[in-house]
């Protein structure tokens, strides 16, 4: 259910944001706002009709999962859909977390490895490498960019099955690694930590720096990190969702249970219940805990998400 | 999909190829491609694919025993959702497991590609045959005499799921052919229900269908397939069920849904039929029906006769590359016909064992609540019988599926009918087959 409702509402935001902020730094000027009423009444009136819908429309499913979570087997089906019936969600949680000693936790650890470490290291490696395409010249820098742009128009479902012929030939299928390294590669953050390095870190500061005697690495990851901070954030939050909601890679490497991530876990489950109804349950509770990481994630980068995405667009 | 992995296949196909020759270097059989069954005389461990939860408890008992043989179980998604594709990608990488999970109407598909050793070589399996049933062990002989594909794990032997309240209240005999079930969703309909709900998208019960009226779908004489979606069988089944959805005799809400669940448990429809499997289906789906449920044997399509169809099932199979096919096979053998294991995977997962001893486990002969204390596991263990033990599955049919299917749903929505949609089916299976240049009979 999360893999589904996740990446809309991803895709969503970054569509949404920079207008938002665009229009926000519009709106400063006196002038704007001697114009507003006027057109507010229509146009903001529609504005917040088609906002509400939206919102509704992403908002039911989750609410749909939050009291079929608390349902019981029987109740699921009996009971509306949309209004809870006994409340049994904690029970339902117990019993989730009993189920074949706790596997579903583990696989929740997993996720949160695989998407948690997993972001910080492509961040660091995107941050290093779209820093260095911006600030340094050398041969074959343009080709270079254009070569990881171009990886940015390869979706990475359609690398999963070479990757595991690769992984095959050295042994490294059904193994952490087998999701870990393709995970780190983010050609995306690469491309935007291009652009805020050369937005946001001027040629004068590393001068000064490289003056009072900083070496190159130094200078990085105290002076430029810290400009490009926003921008990181956001390569962070793209990554960590892309992570925890890459589900095919998975599929397609691991076969061990202990390896696996929620999302590959819960559609295992979810594939069998027809044969197994009683993980019918269980694959609901799972997946309504399984987003309050990304929420949380969310909620707690938001601010730095937005300026930089809005830093991003406007250059 | 399919595309990817054929461009790709290609690109590897140089060091595939030396990869498993690398492999095959290391076994002492050079002599075509039948590997010997001789136990390796040491240690080993084999690696074992299964979606079925449960199925750890019984790979315990057996390691706990075996400390020469130790099984390592894998999972992952229904085979359907994935987990063949996994295996068909391992095989090409030259890492698919030892043993693997494989429903019945999968394994052709694999053993067209080559993906699986003959367990037949092995002594011990072509003694053990007998103790299957002999439609069981049809179906992992793919229709030869002396070829085996994999260890019949379970089966779906079908029968009919009613409501014995409702038919007993508005004094309905329970149909015992096809004719009578007719009769009585007529009678049905006038109280407002319907006698059973047309699934658009279990073509492989309508296989069961087909099966139990004495249709083929398949047939391989060796050489060639024949594709005999539209056989006289099929037709006649096809017809039967058209004549219902016309008359608006059955309801065709598309099964496994929240309304197919609730057509059930709020009484709607009264009737399933279903394999032994559907049993734990209604007692799921259908809470509030609770103990007035009972099982009867299908209906039949001439009075007298006994012929059940099956739906589902699956087998364990030993895949190619593997060194340790003795260890192997000596593991499903041991799994799919020990009392021991057949008892766990029964209480564990359900499974109806594929063998004739099997379906005489006490679990499997005591009354079960959901059905009004009925020993319905009876039921089914005579239907498993009746089955044909002639039927075959082709080597495309999560294709078959897919294409009848869209079919189905066209007839459900009254755009089309179900024999046009055999039709259709009969010739993109045809095409699927020379596409992947698999010989077709004309």
């Amino acid at each position: 259910m999360s893999t589904a409702i996740e990446p809309e509402a991803t895709s969503a935001s970054p569509a949404v944001n920079p207008r938002g902020i665009g229009r926000r730094g519009d709106a400063h000027p006196g002038a704007t706002r001697g114009r507003g009423p006027r057109e507010s009444l229509f146009s903001r009136t529609g504005a917040m009709i088609v906002m509400a819908v939206f919102t509704f429309y992403f908002l039911v499913p989750i609410w749909w999962l939050l009291v079929a979570s608390t349902k019981d087997r029987g109740q699921l089906f009996s009971t509306n859909p949309l209004w809870f019936a006994d409340f049994q969600l904690f029970e339902n949680i117990g019993a989730l977390f009993d189920y074949r000693n706790g596997v579903y936790l583990r696989w929740i650890l997993n996720s949160l490895l695989y998407a948690g470490l997993g972001a910080v290291v492509a961040t660091v490696l995107a941050a290093m490498c779209g820093y260095a395409l911006a600030k340094y010249r050398f041969p074959g820098r343009e080709t270079i960019f254009n070569v990881v742009l171009g990886g940015v128009l390869v979706p990475a479902t359609a690398l999963a099955l070479p990757l595991f012929l690769l992984f095959s030939r050295v042994q490294l299928t059904d193994t952490f690694w087998a999701v870990f390294l393709p995970s780190v590669v983010s050609p995306f953050g690469v491309y935007l930590s291009r652009v805020f390095a050369e937005a946001s870190v001027p040629d004068e500061l590393l001068e000064a720096s490289r003056l009072d005697g900083a070496g190159e690495l130094r200078t990085f990851f105290t002076v430029s990190i810290r400009l490009m901070f926003p921008a990181l954030v956001t390569v962070f939050l793209f990554q960590f969702v892309t992570i925890w909601n890459n589900f095919f890679l998975p599929l397609i490497m691991l076969r061990s249970e202990e390896l696996f991530p929620v999302t590959y876990g819960l559609y295992a489950w979810n594939s069998t219940i027809n044969q197994f109804p009683e993980l019918r349950t269980y694959v609901l509770v799972g997946s309504l805990l399984s987003i309050i990481p990304l929420i949380i994630t969310f909620l707690l980068l938001q601010r730095y998400w937005r300026t930089g995405l809005g830093s991003g667009s406007l250059k | 999909m399919r595309h990817t992995k054929r461009a790709v296949t290609a690109a590897l196909l140089t060091s595939a190829a030396l990869a498993l020759t690398g492999c095959a270097a290391g076994d002492a059989s050079s002599s075509g491609d039948a590997a010997s069954c001789e136990p390796a005389g040491e240690d080993v461990t084999l690696e074992f694919t299964s979606w079925i939860p449960g199925i750890e408890d019984a790979v315990a008992a057996w390691n706990d025993e075996n400390p020469d043989i130790q099984v390592e179980v894998q999972t992952g998604p229904n085979g359907n959702s994935g987990t063949y594709q996994n295996f068909f990608n391992q095989l090409e990488a030259g890492n698919a497991p030892d043993l693997g999970q494989i429903e019945y109407d999968a394994l052709p598909n694999f053993r067209v590609q080559d993906g699986l050793e003959n367990l037949a070589v092995c002594e011990d399996v072509v003694a053990a045959q007998d103790q299957f049933l002999d439609w069981t062990w049809g179906q992992v002989s793919l229709g030869t005499d002396d070829e085996a594909y994999g260890i019949p794990q379970d089966q779906g032997p079908m029968a009919l799921f009613y409501r014995s309240d409702l038919f007993e209240q508005n004094g309905i005999d329970v149909p015992t052919t096809w004719d009578e079930y007719r009769t009585a969703a007529e009678a049905i309909r006038e109280q407002g229900g319907y006698i059973t709900n047309f699934s658009q998208t279990d073509i492989n019960q309508f296989a069961g269908f087909v099966w139990q009226a004495g249709g083929e779908w398949f047939a391989n004489d060796g050489d060639a397939w024949d594709v005999e979606l539209t056989s006289d069988a099929s037709v006649q089944v096809a017809e039967y069920w058209q004549d219902l959805i016309e008359n608006d005799l059955v309801s065709t809400y598309p099964a496994w849904t929240d309304e197919w669940n609730n057509a059930y448990n709020s009484g709607e429809v009264w009737t399933w039929n279903s394999a032994v499997w559907g049993a734990n289906s209604i007692a799921s789906g259908a809470p509030d029906t609770a103990g007035n449920w009972s099982v009867a044997l299908a209906p039949q399509w001439a009075s007298g006769d006994a012929a059940a169809g099956n739906w589902g099932g699956s087998s364990i199979a030993v895949f190619k590359g593997t060194d340790h096919l003795y260890e192997a096979a000596k593991f499903a053998l041991w799994l799919n016909t020990s009392d021991e294991a057949l008892t766990i995977l029964n209480e564990q997962a359900a499974i109806y064992p594929a063998t004739k001893a099997g379906l005489e486990l006490p679990t499997l002969t005591a009354g079960v609540e959901f059905y009004g204390g009925q020993a319905i596991y009876d039921v089914f263990a005579e239907a498993s019988t009746q089955v044909d033990p002639d039927f075959v599955w082709g080597p495309t049919m999560t294709q078959v599926y897919a294409d009848v299917s869209d079919g189905f749903k066209g007839a459900a929505s009254g755009s089309s009918t179900l024999v046009e949609a055999l039709e259709k089916g009969q010739a993109s299976t045809i095409d699927a087959l020379e596409a992947q240049s698999i010989p077709v009979a004309e």
